[in-house]
């Protein structure tokens, strides 16, 4: 099952280093991770979507992060009510005469058509997880040549 | 004041009286420095034996253990020591000299990524690139080293930083947001915990280092006086409760005693203090400890409900926490039945060997413990040697049994006797030794004769990697795969650094040899040529539960 945590850190170098070795030696899983100074620059703050089997692995995870020297706070949202985001962006097959039917999409899901070249298209989307799931089932007939996603970002 | 000079102060203001190092190209600014410091500085022959020196120090005296090396090599050569100290929670600072800054990520000569290398393997760890931080790091690595759940800390300082002109401004508090160890034990959870002592009618107390990192070993023996409970130990917390203690039943696990492992299976309730559930003491883990509820203490979160599943989990310092269970405790469980029970099993499944013509191991140590009066500081090196060291010496000090837990680093013992003699110059270090483990760090006989830390090392020597043999005999059908060695004359090889050796083939001269060694002011190598193919009994076979053992003795 997938987990979001996020984590306050000391902005300096190597904190990324102890994050992610962590994961990598205990042989837990992160799906994504997103990395960015905070109001205060001396503290960064780091959005990982963990993939944990069960609980204890969760609490590992946790208790694990906690130790570094490094992390200020550990949150976990999986049972916190919260909000979260992330940005897409999505390369479709397209062509002029699927114009109407490409703004339609974009403008339900409250998307962007940022970029039209050849016979390519670019979309970029803003939202929730289950609203990034319908755009791209949506999108899925034009034939999706490219993904790309900022991994989650979230907040209590 | 340039930053050599900073760290040589801050060093002297952290009450550092000895380090264990080595010199190089990148730490020449701090050996100037050194040079006119009135800290003692131990030359090693090998980083590794320094990084082991200066963990075998802090062992035996609870201080903060210290190397130095420099970069690249320097530091590699260290982290075998720095994990070592990492797996055992052992409060060290190693200081590595790095290439100058504007050098680092240029594959310079000597340099090595050291903080990335060291970060699994460190508590924490720094990369100094401004001298003005330099004092703060020195004062944050000491702190962080020796609070919480103790470990070591790197600091890499590049040369350019030791060159580096600053005004010295030694910082009085350290406050590090991101790190606030526990030392209390929640109430609530002491209640619960003292109420399930109480119910218990077979309680056992599991005592692991923790008990001889937070100085323990009064407090436990008062639990386990006022709730009549054995204690078990692990091979860390060996000698957290006295060895000669009734209420003993030394050390459990995979070479553990066939009593502890049958009373830890049949309890009701486990105490666990200061111990990790290791694999090695729990065996099959679906079949571990059945009946019992299980209260774990330590100070480290992470320890906890990561092996087993616990009933009351109490983090905190164990001094501490005992402390408050002491208090908490207002009636003790009875346990008469239960310590009748395993009376009986310390009765028919004693520890035992099977004395013949040839030396025993197992009689040489029991002569070392007779003649040391079971006072010495005895250290060990991985495999037989090291069980057979658990078996037979019994431990009533902490700080008296200096072993590689987690990691198990052969070549550890010699080094680690060295660092121990350093700390406690009137005591008797022995490290009981095989004859593979005694080659990997067997230069650090120069560094003995010449600084005059006479230790003495106790060589089983069965011309085997015994260990590897043992279970190549018992589970590879006798396949002896590259475990029989060719071994030079100890004799003659401690001569030759200026140390003296003796040779023991014969059981009646053990003992002789032993005294003489001790008698002698000057390092030892006593060379015993033990039974070759003698093996550790009790043994539990990798993955079964810890009540089925072989015992070999059939």
């Amino acid at each position: 099952m997938r987990h979001t945590i996020s984590v306050l850190v000391e902005n300096k170098f190597g904190v990324l280093a102890r994050i992610a070795g962590l994961f990598s030696a205990r042989g837990y899983n992160i799906a994504s991770l997103a990395v960015s100074e905070t109001l205060d620059p001396a503290m960064s703050y780091m959005t990982i979507v963990v993939e944990a089997q069960d609980e204890k692995i969760l609490e590992q995870i946790k208790k694990q992060l906690n130790k570094l020297i490094d992390v200020i706070t550990v949150t976990d949202f999986t049972k916190k009510e919260h909000v979260d985001s992330e940005v897409i962006l999505v390369k479709i097959n397209y062509s002029a005469k699927d114009k109407v039917k490409l703004e339609s999409i974009v403008n339900n899901y409250v998307a962007k058509l940022i970029q039209h070249k050849g016979n390519t298209a670019i979309i970029e989307m803003v939202g929730g997880g289950e609203r990034i799931k319908q755009l791209l089932e949506a999108l899925s007939h034009f034939g999706i040549k490219e993904l790309i996603r900022t991994g989650k970002i979230a907040m209590a | 004041m340039i930053g050599a000079q900073v760290l040589i102060e801050c060093l002297k203001r952290e009450g550092v009286e000895v380090i264990f190092g080595y010199p190089g190209g990148q730490v020449l600014p701090i050996f100037d420095k050194l040079y006119d410091a009135d800290i003692r500085f131990i030359l090693t022959r090998h980083e590794q034996g320094a990084a082991h020196a200066a963990d075998g120090y802090s062992r035996a005296t609870g201080k903060v253990g210290v190397c130095l090396a420099t970069s690249g090599p320097g530091a590699t050569n260290l982290t075998t020591g720095i994990a070592n100290a990492y797996m055992d929670s052992i409060p060290m600072v190693a200081i590595t000299g790095q290439v100058k800054t504007f050098l680092i990520g240029n594959d310079a000569f000597q340099e090595a990524d050291v903080t990335g290398i060291t970060r699994p393997i460190t508590k924490h760890n720094f990369l100094v690139k401004d001298v003005k931080d330099l004092a703060r790091i020195v004062r944050e690595a000491f702190f962080i080293a020796s609070t919480g759940r103790p470990g070591p800390v790197l600091i890499d300082i590049p040369s350019d930083v030791q060159q580096q002109d600053t005004e010295f401004i030694w910082p009085e508090e350290v406050k590090i947001r991101g790190y606030n160890p526990t030392y209390f034990g929640h109430p609530g959870q002491i209640k619960k915990a003292a109420k399930l002592i109480s119910q218990s009618k077979k309680p056992i107390i599991y005592a692991g280092g923790g008990i001889i990192t937070s100085g323990a070993s009064h407090e436990l023996k008062e639990l386990a006086e006022k709730i009549q409970a054995p204690v078990a130990m692990t091979l860390m917390g060996l000698g957290g409760f006295p060895g000669t203690h009734e209420l003993s039943l030394g050390m459990l696990g995979m070479h553990g005693t066939a009593y502890a492992n049958h009373a830890i299976m049949e309890a009701d309730l486990i105490i666990a203090v200061g111990a990790r559930f290791d694999d090695r003491v729990t065996g099959r883990l679906d079949a571990f400890a059945p009946h019992a509820k299980i209260i774990h203490i330590d100070i480290d979160p992470a320890s906890i409900s990561k092996n087993v599943k616990v009933d009351v989990p109490i983090v905190g310092d164990a001094k501490n926490i005992l402390g408050q269970l002491l208090q908490e405790i207002k009636k003790a469980p009875d346990t008469s039945d239960w310590l009748k029970t395993v009376e009986t099993w310390k009765k028919k499944h004693p520890l035992a060997y099977k004395d013949g013509g040839k030396v025993k191991p197992q009689y040489v140590i029991e002569q070392i413990y007779e003649a040391t009066k079971g006072e010495a500081i005895i250290t060990t090196e991985v495999g037989q040697n090291q069980m057979w060291a658990c078996q037979w010496y019994k431990y009533d000090h902490p700080r008296t049994f200096l072993s590689s837990g987690g990691l198990g680093t052969m070549g550890f013992g010699f080094p680690a006797a060295m660092g121990a003699k350093v700390g406690y110059p009137q005591a008797q270090v022995f490290d009981i030794a095989g004859d593979g483990s005694i080659q990997m760090n067997i230069q650090e006989l120069a560094t003995c004769v010449c600084n005059k830390i006479n230790v003495k090392v106790a060589i089983l020597n069965n011309g085997y990697l015994g260990m590897v043999r043992q279970w190549q005999e018992l589970f590879y059908k006798k396949r002896y795969s590259y475990t029989f060695l060719y071994n030079p004359d100890f004799v003659k090889l401690a001569e030759s650094y200026g140390a003296v050796g003796i040779r023991v083939t014969k059981k009646e001269e053990v003992r002789p040899a032993i005294e003489k060694a001790l008698s002698i002011d000057n390092t030892v190598f006593i060379d015993f040529h033990i039974e070759p193919e003698e093996n550790v009994y009790p043994m539990v076979p990798a993955g079964e539960a810890i009540d089925r053992m072989i015992d070999g003795l059939a």
